[in-house]
């Protein structure tokens, strides 16, 4: 071969200039066989026993179940190894099936289109406020606090880069977010869009209602609808259906493992009217020379390989294999097997309730409706309490006070078609446990 | 070489209510628990059997051109082999499973997976520390101009700092990213060598010059041999050097960007490092930075409590790590969770696998592979800038249009029925009818022999029947797209048939 290229010598061809040459050391991971690396890698999992812990952790990662044959399929090489459909001829299968995914994203959401998917829940919003701020010519955002506090860093962090506003709008009492002066904090029309998330962070049912959403109609604001349980939206009424203009959010819950966090995959949906503000991809369905049903990349003159910095975004590789697994997991769940999926929520939640509220000293901290997550005061700090259910083997939830400081006793706890009524128990006594502990102690 | 053709409607026309799966229990209805006014009225989605499901997914695998089915040599996207024991890694149980918001006690297996694989990618590239937070290459871009953002409000410069000079071989996502962080975009001429030529980048350096971006080797393949004095121009004006890694595949092991004087890069190890991205995500884009711009990396910062891991990697065993996230200066956070971390397991697997010595091969062979090619095809079509190349190179069609009306797009499309996918076509946008080449290292030399072979037939036919090339392809499940169409009447969904019928 080097004879061909006519080159002295591999390290001749691959030289470079002297000022430039690698100035060591390096120090790298050694290199092992396959045998040596799947014993490297089990070692690294028996470190890593979070994951056999009974668990009611959710906050935006959730564990359900996910058939068999969602990874059956999605783990052909195919699949798993082509690249973005770029030569429609060759990539019809997998267009096909992000079309597919739009599609249920779009009926699942209730509004017009939806995109071949962005990173993940947090990315989805920050990239649904920068459309509502082309949309509108605004550059604040008024943004609840009820959305999960990680997707309201995010939005921060790329407010930045555009020199955006963000300002929020405290949530009420009873842990739905508090729209009672929201005409008067419009009236101004600086806001591109209120961003609402339902069910939100603390689990409520947070869909604005219907005056709330003529006010922010009347002002031209935008409406972002969050969605970072995407299980939800088999059972609640979608955005789509309550007013939001835009809809994003976070599709782990269909068949995409936790993975301590990803890949997860993000949707953005909205109305006909801002389909060319989208961001990313978008697969459509048209005819080949010959007439017959074809699909492909389109609407290009958004993306950044055609308009550079003019584009809607700097999107390019997406989340589509994790796109794929939710859209195997959707078609093989179908209506009813999602409906009865999200019923299973709605009761175990509703039995969780039932069995920490009856713990003394445990008492629920908002009254709204949930879907499959929600918040219990308990005496004393939330850290201590789950510090002492771990010792039970329990992961009794999410520690509110690393977000709000004024819920440092506050737990978000969830469960999920696959928590138990003996893990239900469990935990009670557990809490139960470690209450009466902490309390002989003071 | 047929592509399989099976019918496949949509999954919405093959479903019907009653074939439903019996995956979970029965369950009460949802208005049994809230106000029907919370409830959405219907949900119109199909019940499918899970054999009418697995049939239908095997078959749209079947019309999907992929790495495992053939070579793809799609220039700047590294369409190496993934090995598979990368996936089953990934897979096992206790990593698959974890929760983001398990306690750093409980997940010290996964936070060591991490800090090992930052350790190597900063020593492997001369980097003082990565953010492995970013999802891909160019969210990794966003995120390394709002670390320079960042660093130009701490020192009282934001105000002046507004411009982003990116060559015109760059990649879209360069001034997009740019763009995003609100710099106004510089875009600058390479040279009759394909180059950025130092002469115009020092024209275009001054005090308003926030970060230039380069990409080494750029996308026509060449080293960007004036590196050096460009990165000490853009430093004495004050600037900071971004470097695109989309190409580290050409110089991984033999040579480093933080020698040449960047400050901050990202890597897509979805590229590099064998991670599958099927359909085109997902993907990891780590960011890079030098010493100066640590404090600003997005948190999550994965911390070692016994290292101060200033000097590459080191074993983690014996080792405490958590999530540090009280970082005052950092930029804030670029993501829900922490990482693509399925992806960082995938990409330490790929570093056992290889070492220092292996990853240094692995870009040798790659520069390798693509001179073979070039010095097997440059005698029939333009190679516009014929020198040795790093891990790709670019060919130019524009003499043999000229010729026989013969395009970049149809050679492309004629290397489909061949059973290769096309390299990239139309980019970098500068050399016209471009097709940009690169093989990745995991080919051997008979599917390169193989695959010079069918190139070389391809242009013989454009020659004497160039029809036949431009009728290409012939032998997939379907044939050109109409584009036009697709734009002017977006079909981006299936409707459910009483909708439609209502309007
Ligand atoms: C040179 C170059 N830069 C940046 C990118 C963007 O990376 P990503 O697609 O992972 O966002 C790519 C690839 O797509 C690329 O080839």
């Amino acid at each position: 071969m080097l004879d061909v290229i006519g080159a002295e010598s591999l390290d001749a061809l691959v030289a470079v200039p002297e000022a430039v040459a690698l100035r060591g050391p390096v120090s790298v991971a050694p290199a092992l066989a396959e045998s040596e690396i799947a014993a490297a890698f089990e070692r690294f999992a028996a470190r890593t026993p979070g994951s056999t812990y009974t668990s009611f952790l959710g906050a935006g990662a959730y564990r359900h179940y996910t058939p068999p044959i969602v990874g059956a399929l999605a783990m052909r090489g195919e699949f798993l190894t082509a690249y973005t459909p770029y030569q429609a001829e060759v990539s019809q299968g997998y267009l096909q099936a992000i079309y597919e995914w739009q599609t249920y994203i779009a009926l699942l959401t209730g509004l017009d289109v939806a995109n071949a998917s962005v990173y993940d829940g947090a990315t989805a919003l920050a990239e649904g406020a920068i459309m509502a701020v082309n949309a509108t010519g605004r550059k604040a955002l008024l943004v609840s606090a009820a959305v999960h506090p990680n997707y309201r860093r995010v939005l921060r962090t790329y407010a930045e880069g555009l020199d955006l506003d963000v300002d929020e709008i405290r949530y009420a009492p009873d842990g739905t977010t508090d729209f009672a002066n929201i005409e008067a904090r419009l009236a101004d029309q600086r806001y591109a869009a209120v961003i609402v998330q339902s069910p939100n962070f603390f689990g409520a049912v947070d869909a604005p209602a219907a005056d709330v959403g003529s006010a922010m109609r009347a002002t031209g604001t935008l409406v972002i609808g969050v969605v970072a349980e995407a299980m939800s939206l088999a059972a609640l009424t979608p955005p789509g259906e309550w007013g939001a203009d835009i809809a994003v959010g976070e599709a782990q819950s269909f068949g995409v493992a936790i993975a301590y966090g990803g890949p997860h995959v993000g949707f953005i949906a909205t109305t006909a009217s801002h389909l060319r503000r989208i961001p990313g991809r978008l697969v459509g369905r048209t005819v080949d020379k010959h007439g017959n049903p074809a699909y492909t990349l389109t609407l290009q003159a958004r993306e950044q390989h055609i308009r550079r910095e003019k584009a809607t975004s700097n999107i390019c590789t997406n989340q589509a294999h994790c796109a794929l697994c939710a859209t195997i997991y959707l078609a093989a769940m179908g209506a009813t097997g999602l409906r009865d999926c999200a019923g299973h929520n709605l009761a175990r939640t509703r039995e969780l309730q039932a069995r920490v509220y009856a713990v003394p000293g445990v008492a629920a901290r908002f009254a709204a409706p949930v879907f499959n997550e929600f918040v219990v005061a308990v005496p004393g700090r939330a850290a201590d309490v789950l510090a002492r259910l771990r010792g039970s083997h329990i992961l009794g939830g999410v520690d509110l006070g690393a977000f709000y400081p004024e819920l440092a006793d506050c737990i978000l706890m969830t469960a999920t078609e696959l928590t138990t009524s003996a893990e239900i128990d469990a935990l009670g006594i557990a809490l139960a446990e470690s209450i009466e502990h902490a309390a002989t102690r003071v | 070489m047929q592509q399989l053709a099976f019918d496949t409607p949509l999954i919405f026309d093959l479903g019907q209510r009653g074939r439903a799966n019996k995956y979970l229990p029965s369950a009460p209805p949802p208005d049994e628990f809230l106000p029907a006014d919370m409830l959405r009225a219907d949900l119109p989605l199909p019940d499918n059997t899970e054999l009418d499901v697995n049939r239908h997914f095997t078959r749209l695998s079947q019309k999907t051109f992929a790495i495992d089915l053939g070579f793809y040599p799609l220039g700047s996207c590294t369409m190496k082999y993934n090995p598979r024991i990368n996936d089953a890694m990934a897979n096992l149980p206790a990593l698959r499973n974890l929760h983001p918001f398990a306690p750093d006690e409980l997940a010290q297996g996964a936070l060591a997976i991490m800090w090992e694989l930052e350790r190597s990618l900063a020593s492997l590239f001369g980097m003082a520390a990565f953010s492995l937070n970013p999802a891909a290459g160019a969210h990794a871009e966003l995120t390394a101009l709002l670390i320079a953002k960042a660093y130009f409000k701490k020192i009282g410069a934001a105000a002046t700092r507004r411009t982003v000079i990116v060559p015109d071989t760059a990649h879209g996502t360069n001034p997009a990213s740019a763009a995003m962080v609100g710099y106004r975009v510089v875009s600058l001429k390479s040279d009759s060598r394909g180059r950025v030529s130092v002469d115009e980048i020092k024209a275009a350096i001054g005090p308003d010059t926030a970060v230039c971006m380069m990409t080494n080797p750029n996308t026509l393949g060449l080293f960007e041999d004036h590196i050096k004095e460009i990165a000490d121009a853009v430093h004495a004006a004050g600037g900071l050097m971004y470097y695109d890694g989309a190409n580290a595949n050409a110089l991984m092991g033999n040579a480093r960007p933080g020698d040449m004087g960047f400050d901050l890069m990202h890597l897509n190890l979805h590229k590099t490092f064998s991670i599958p991205h099927g359909g085109g995500g997902a993907g990891a884009g780590p960011v890079g930075v030098a010493e100066h711009l640590v404090p600003f990396l997005p948190t999550p910062v994965v911390r070692c409590n016994e290292s101060a891991g200033a000097g590459g990697w080191e074993p983690s065993e014996g080792k405490t790590f958590g999530l540090d996230f009280d970082r005052p200066d950092a930029i804030g956070s670029m993501r829900s969770f922490w990482s693509n971390f399925a992806h960082m397991v995938r990409a330490l697997a790929y570093v056992y696998a290889n070492g220092f010595a292996g990853l240094t091969m692995v870009s040798k062979l790659a520069v390798l592979n693509a001179n073979y090619i070039r010095a097997s095809i440059n005698d029939i079509i333009d190679t516009p800038y014929d020198e040795n190349c790093r891990h790709e190179f670019v060919a130019s069609a524009q003499a043999l249009k000229r010729e026989t009306g013969v395009r970049a797009l149809d050679i492309g499309k004629a290397l489909l029925d061949r059973g290769y996918h096309a390299p990239t076509v139309y980019f970098p946008l500068l050399v016209p009818e471009c097709l940009m080449i690169e093989p990745t290292e995991t080919e051997s030399k008979e599917t390169l022999d193989a695959f010079i072979a069918d190139f070389r037939a391809i242009i013989a036919t454009a020659r004497i029947a160039p029809e036949a090339i431009m009728e290409a392809p012939v032998n997939t499940v379907v044939g050109r797209i109409d584009e036009t169409r697709a734009a002017r009447h977006p079909d981006l969904r299936w409707h459910p048939p009483t909708a439609a019928a209502a309007g």
